[in-house]
Order: C-alpha cells, then sequence, then structure tokens
C-alpha cells in the first residue's frame, strides 16, 4: 500500500522548549556539541494508488490539520516502495510553506 | 435575560465553572455540545478550559473541526461575542479567530497560580467594565500559554490595542507578556487566565472575573436598547 509522510518542524525562528529540555539531557549525559529541535512525523497509508487527486488531499490536511502554519513548516512525501524503505520524491509533492518570520 | 451558551468538547473540564459563572452573573447558561451544528439561538458563547481531545496532534487542532465550531466561527464573524479561556483561546487561535499561536510554557512546566495581570483595553465586548490600566488577580493553569506570533502580527496586535491583557510577571515566555488579545472587531476575546475561576468569595482570592460577564451584560443591554 501506498504510504506518504509527513513530517512537521516548529519554523526555524521559533523557540522550541521540548528541543531546548532534550538538547540540555544530551549535555548532562556528557553528548557534547548537539542541538536539538523536536518535530512530529506522520504516516498516511493510502487506499488505492497514490494519484493526484489523493496528493491534493493530503497537501490540503497537511496544511490545515496537521501542521499550524503559523508555527510549523512542514515536508510531505511519498513512500512507494514499502519494503525498501525507498523514499522516492514524487513531482510537486514536496511543500514548505514560507511564511514571514516569526518573532 | 441573556442566554450565553458554554460550549463543552471531549475533554472539557471548566465548562461547569462556566455555567456556574454566567448564572451567578445573572444571566442564563446553556450548555452546548461540541458535536450539535446548533448554538440554540444563545447571545454570546465562551469556549471553556481543559484539554479538548487530549490536547492530542496541538492544543485545540482537534476542536476547532467539531461541528460546532463552524456556527460559532460564522456567528463571530457576524459580530456575537466568542470569549476563549484557555483550551478555548488555543481553539480560537487554531480557527485563526485570533492570530498567533499557544506553544509549549518557555520553562517546561505546568503553571497554576494567580497571574497578574494590566487591563489594556476596555475597548472589547468582554472588558469594557474594566478601567484601562487596571491591575487585576485571575487564575492561571496550564502548561502551552506561550503567546507566539509573527512580527507583522504582533506589530498589528500592538497597533490596533489589539493586547487586551499583560503579564505583569511573565510566567511562560509570551511575547510582549502577552496573556490575552481580541480580534479586530473587539466581539472575540482570548485569553489564557480563568477569569470563570474568580467570581466566587469561597474559592478565589479575587472576583475580577465577574467583570467580564458584566462587561458582556452591559454591552448585550446596550445594543438590546438601541
Amino acid at each position: 500500500m501506498p504510504k506518504v509522510i509527513v513530517e512537521v518542524m516548529p519554523k526555524p525562528e521559533i523557540l522550541d522548549p521540548q528541543g531546548k529540555a532534550i538538547t540540555g539531557a544530551l549535555k548532562r549525559l556528557g553528548y557534547e556539541g548537539f542541538a536539538v529541535r523536536q518535530g512530529k512525523r506522520f504516516e498516511i497509508t493510502v487506499d488505492g494508488a497514490l494519484d493526484e487527486q489523493r496528493i491534493t488531499a493530503i497537501e490540503a490536511f497537511a496544511d490545515t490539520l496537521l501542521a499550524n502554519t503559523v508555527i510549523e513548516a512542514y515536508e510531505v512525501h511519498a513512500v512507494v516502495d514499502d519494503a525498501n524503505d525507498s523514499e522516492l520524491e514524487v513531482t510537486g509533492l514536496i511543500t514548505v510553506p514560507a511564511e514571514s518570520p516569526v518573532a | 435575560m441573556a442566554r450565553i451558551g458554554v460550549v463543552t468538547f471531549p475533554g472539557s473540564l471548566d465548562d461547569v465553572d462556566a455555567l456556574r459563572a454566567v448564572r451567578l452573573s445573572g444571566a442564563e447558561p446553556v450548555s452546548l455540545w461540541h458535536a450539535s451544528d446548533s448554538l440554540n439561538g444563545v447571545d454570546a458563547v465562551i469556549l471553556p478550559g481543559g484539554f479538548s481531545y487530549g490536547d492530542y496532534l496541538r492544543c485545540g487542532a482537534i476542536s476547532r473541526f467539531a461541528p460546532i465550531m463552524d456556527e460559532v466561527i460564522r456567528g463571530a464573524n457576524e459580530g456575537l461575542p466568542v470569549l476563549g479561556i484557555c483550551n478555548g483561546f488555543q481553539v480560537l487561535c487554531e480557527s485563526h479567530l485570533l492570530p498567533g499561536a499557544l506553544m509549549r510554557n518557555e520553562q517546561m512546566k505546568f503553571t497554576c497560580l494567580t497571574a497578574r495581570l494590566r487591563v489594556e483595553t476596555n475597548d472589547t465586548v468582554w472588558t469594557c467594565n474594566f478601567a484601562p490600566g487596571e491591575e487585576i488577580g485571575i487564575a492561571l493553569k496550564n502548561g502551552e500559554g506561550n503567546f507566539r506570533a509573527d512580527r507583522e502580527t504582533l506589530k498589528r496586535l500592538e497597533g490596533n490595542d489589539q493586547v487586551v491583557f499583560r503579564y505583569l510577571d511573565n510566567p511562560n515566555g509570551s511575547l510582549n507578556d502577552i496573556a490575552g488579545i481580541t480580534n479586530e472587531r473587539g466581539n472575540v476575546v482570548g485569553l489564557m487566565p480563568h477569569p470563570e475561576h474568580n467570581v466566587d468569595p469561597l474559592v478565589s482570592d479575587t472576583q475580577d472575573g465577574e467583570v467580564f460577564f458584566r462587561s458582556l451584560l452591559s454591552f448585550l443591554d446596550a445594543t438590546a436598547s438601541v
């Protein structure tokens, strides 16, 4: 079954308290020189073929429900071959809305 | 008698307190259900605090698509008074009835205290009985009350006098100490503190929450007599 991955990350300018807490924990564990930002990964399985219409639908709900574009950016990838888990880019499928920078 | 609706979502916690505060203010409280598509002709709507849908995905993100929200959004755009408290504020931001977003508190801690606030504007339906600059104390309890907006939005909010409440001691990292905002029209107000918890001397150290409800009733009286 075709699978689509939507990755949501806080925009770079946005404070990420969770990522900061993880970065702090790494330092306490002795891992120096790492900075972490935390996001979300959604795996969406699609009934039937992954056609233009389905792609448009996924882009629409990624933009309205999965991500809040006031504070988050998202990327959409299609995983065409589950077995090899090779992520193949589907034309027109990558979306990262560039909004005005957040204070 | 003014009829004020309070929406219950799955996971709302403070809907009953809000209904009680409405009753104590002398108005008629009306319970509204998230899955309904009718506001039952109420004169105003309160979106209460809590953890609707367990805060899954993002606070308020799933509630925003509840059937009743279509009616709340339609009403709000036509001037219906709407107050979003805590989770209700988050729902209003997710619905784009108010700009910006609420994120995890800067210090990553759940905050529970009486927040000292300054009323920045009384030019809203829900604050018209306050004096501008008045300092009040209202219960605050949340983990994600950190107000964020892009620079342009922030400039617009400040320029249009849409910042309604500011923290005197910012407890969560909110930009410009913002505790509550309004839309351009002044009929939709959202804030993280809980005015419905500050209406009864038995359980609260201030009764400053009463003024929210009195403000609404003054507004409804004034518009009814026009």
